[in-house]
């Protein structure tokens, strides 16, 4: 299912020879939101690198005697139930979010791609048995994948990273699997089997290759997903435990005192929304820049 | 076609005997004992003697090899047995035919909103491109999707919950027993449901319209004289439902991973809440039961996707 929009009148309209990162950029930031996703995400990658300078207090730290404080000089956003800083575990929220977004979206990109390219160049019964896997790994809805996962191994921030980068996998799979498919009856790869060239040569070298791209564009895409499926589980509280801080969790902390206090749920769930956003607009400026099949038609 | 349906099935049923073993297995990895957590949350904790432990491990099968605890399960299923609860103590069968109705409520009432609004929405903006009801729909679909579901229902709890009163917080009632009331408890749920389905649809809708739109068939229905109305209806709407359905497919998953965190936010005892639930009691035998009924389901109905681009376009051909 070609999602490409082709647009006949522009097609016929032949652009100019400007330089490659030129017309990169020109697409990138057609979409005018796309600057503001791109600064937002920047500012999330500074507050998250920087998070033990930045947050002006512990995000673990109780002060009993200063719970529930309203907004104030000291405190940004006030404090919580067991008088910890809200605007610090913000800080710190931000941290756990992006690394566990890029941890499972490398990694799953990585087991995926090698998985897909090895079922796609192969075959038979290779192809077969990792593709009915990963068909079966997709029979379950994704939150309800990691879900039980995260049950089995138990909460904490690696192994949710591991139970969303099994859920994750069988896109990438699939993705690749079909790639590889048709790059596979290419004459260059021919010839580089007729010279004798090892598979494992052949895949990095010359299907992999292509495999970049769209493995990119499927990574950025997917960010904003798992950013919102570990929010979710850490929501449910079998995600991130202490001394991690988790934006679901603190949503969730904060439902005693919705209406009394609702800025402890309302703050932290903006903070998901603003990067889910910024990830998927720059997920499909990515792809409207890098695919190839849409230059020139936006 | 009819052979290519028999393989589909075929397949299927490989798929599903997968799902049964993922799920089997992965369970009897959780740490912890079930029939320990049983028993800390129930009254007989401080009787049960060690042998009466061992009667009840024996009477789960959970003392055999994993296994023949697996062969038993199968065995039970195509009895139609879905076994007994540890948590509940009730026959699981029994279970999952008070919480499916529910979340089939939940999900259906949401789909036959979100999907004519999602349709809607995506061709207006297709058809009048570039002006501000296309800008409307595209920013408004990108934020649908970032909103967090949990988040939402918060938002909306203590708004017209707490603060206006005007709905109630939480529960569920059957639509047989007080309709009313049924739905005034639905309408936040279903709201928050719905809102990333009404994005994912119209925007998948919207570029589906503008490819169609510059299809050579419709430059000639338009060059005829046909309306609008002609055009719209019997040119480009017809041949933009094929993403539809392809998307319609994927939200069923979506949906029901939907109601597992909607689910536990307005305390609506369907089978999201029961998983959740299930996972934190480690009550094997529903999580099995309930995520395998999830999948069966989810495989069906791409099964039934693909049948249908038949339907919708002739030149599909099944080999």
């Amino acid at each position: 299912m070609p999602e490409t929009v082709v647009n006949t009148e522009t097609v016929a309209e032949v652009q100019p020879r400007r330089s490659e990162w030129k017309r990169f950029r020109r697409v990138f930031f057609q979409r005018k939101v796309a600057i503001f996703a791109l600064i937002i995400i920047c500012i999330m990658i500074f507050t998250a690198v920087f998070a033990p300078w930045l947050a002006p207090y512990d995000p673990n730290e109780q002060n009993l005697s200063n719970s529930m404080a309203p907004p104030s000089r000291e405190h940004l956003l006030g404090t919580d139930r067991l008088g910890i800083d809200t605007f610090s575990r913000l800080i710190w929220g931000a941290r756990t979010a992006l690394i566990v977004g890029f941890a499972t979206a490398f990694i799953s990109a990585a087991i995926g791609t090698a998985l897909g390219m090895i079922a796609g160049y192969f075959g038979g019964v290779i192809s077969t048995v990792i593709m009915r896997f990963m068909d079966a790994l997709m029979g379950f809805p994704m939150i309800v994948l990691a879900l039980l996962l995260a049950g089995v191994l138990g909460s904490g921030m690696q192994n949710i990273i591991i139970a969303l980068t099994v859920a994750s996998v069988p896109g990438y799979v699939r993705l690749m699997y079909g790639m590889t498919l048709s790059v596979k009856e290419n004459d260059y790869i021919l010839a580089q089997r007729s010279i004798g060239s090892s598979s494992a040569r052949t895949i990095w070298k010359h299907i992999f290759p292509n495999a970049l791209q769209p493995m990119i564009v499927m990574l950025t895409s997917a960010l904003g997903g798992i950013i919102m499926a570990e929010s979710g589980l850490s929501f449910l509280g079998v995600g991130i435990t202490a001394p991690d801080v988790a934006w679901g969790s603190m949503v969730a902390d904060g439902f005693k005192y919705l209406q009394t206090y609702p800025i402890l749920s309302f703050a932290p769930g903006v903070c998901i929304m603003l990067v889910v956003f910024s990830f998927n607009i720059l997920g499909d400026s990515l792809r409207d820049a890098l695919d190839p099949r849409l230059r020139g038609t936006l | 076609m009819v052979s290519y349906i028999i393989r589909r099935l075929l397949w299927g049923f490989v798929i599903v005997t997968l799902v049964s073993l993922i799920v089997f297995f992965a369970i009897r990895l959780l740490p912890g004992d079930p029939l320990l957590i049983f028993m800390a949350q129930s009254q007989e904790m401080g009787t049960m003697s060690l042998e009466q432990i061992e009667a009840l491990r024996a009477e789960y099968g959970l003392d055999k090899p994993i296994m023949v605890q697996y062969v038993n399960w199968v065995k039970d299923l195509m009895r139609g047995d879905l076994g007994l609860s540890i948590h509940y103590r009730e026959n699981v069968g029994k279970l999952m035919l008070e919480r499916l109705p529910v979340t089939l409520h939940l999900s259906l009432v949401s789909l036959a909103i979100s999907l004519p609004l999602g349709i809607l929405a995506g061709l207006a903006a297709a058809l009048r491109r570039g002006t501000w009801i296309d800008n409307v729909v595209v920013v408004g679909s990108y934020i649908g999707i970032a909103i967090p579901v949990f988040w939402l229902g918060y938002m909306l709890i203590l708004i017209f919950g707490l603060r206006l009163g005007w709905l109630p917080i939480a529960g569920y009632t059957s639509p047989f027993e007080n309709f009313w009331l049924s739905t005034r408890q639905l309408i936040m749920p279903v709201f928050c449901n719905s809102i990333a389905g009404i994005a994912g649809m119209a925007r998948q809708m919207r570029s589906s319209v503008l490819e169609v739109a510059n299809q050579d068939y419709v430059r000639t229905a338009w060059s005829k004289g046909l309306t609008e109305k002609a055009v719209v209806l019997r040119h480009i709407l017809k041949n933009s439902m094929i993403p539809i359905v392809t998307i319609l497919g994927m939200s069923i998953g979506g949906i029901f991973g939907g109601s597992v965190i909607i689910e536990n936010i307005f305390a609506i005892p369907g089978m999201g809440r029961l998983l959740v639930n299930s996972i934190f009691a480690q009550d094997y035998v529903v999580i099995q039961a309930s995520t395998l009924i999830m999948a069966c389901i989810i495989i069906a109905s791409n099964l039934l996707v693909d049948i249908s681009y038949g339907w919708f376009d002739p030149r599909i051909r099944y080999d």
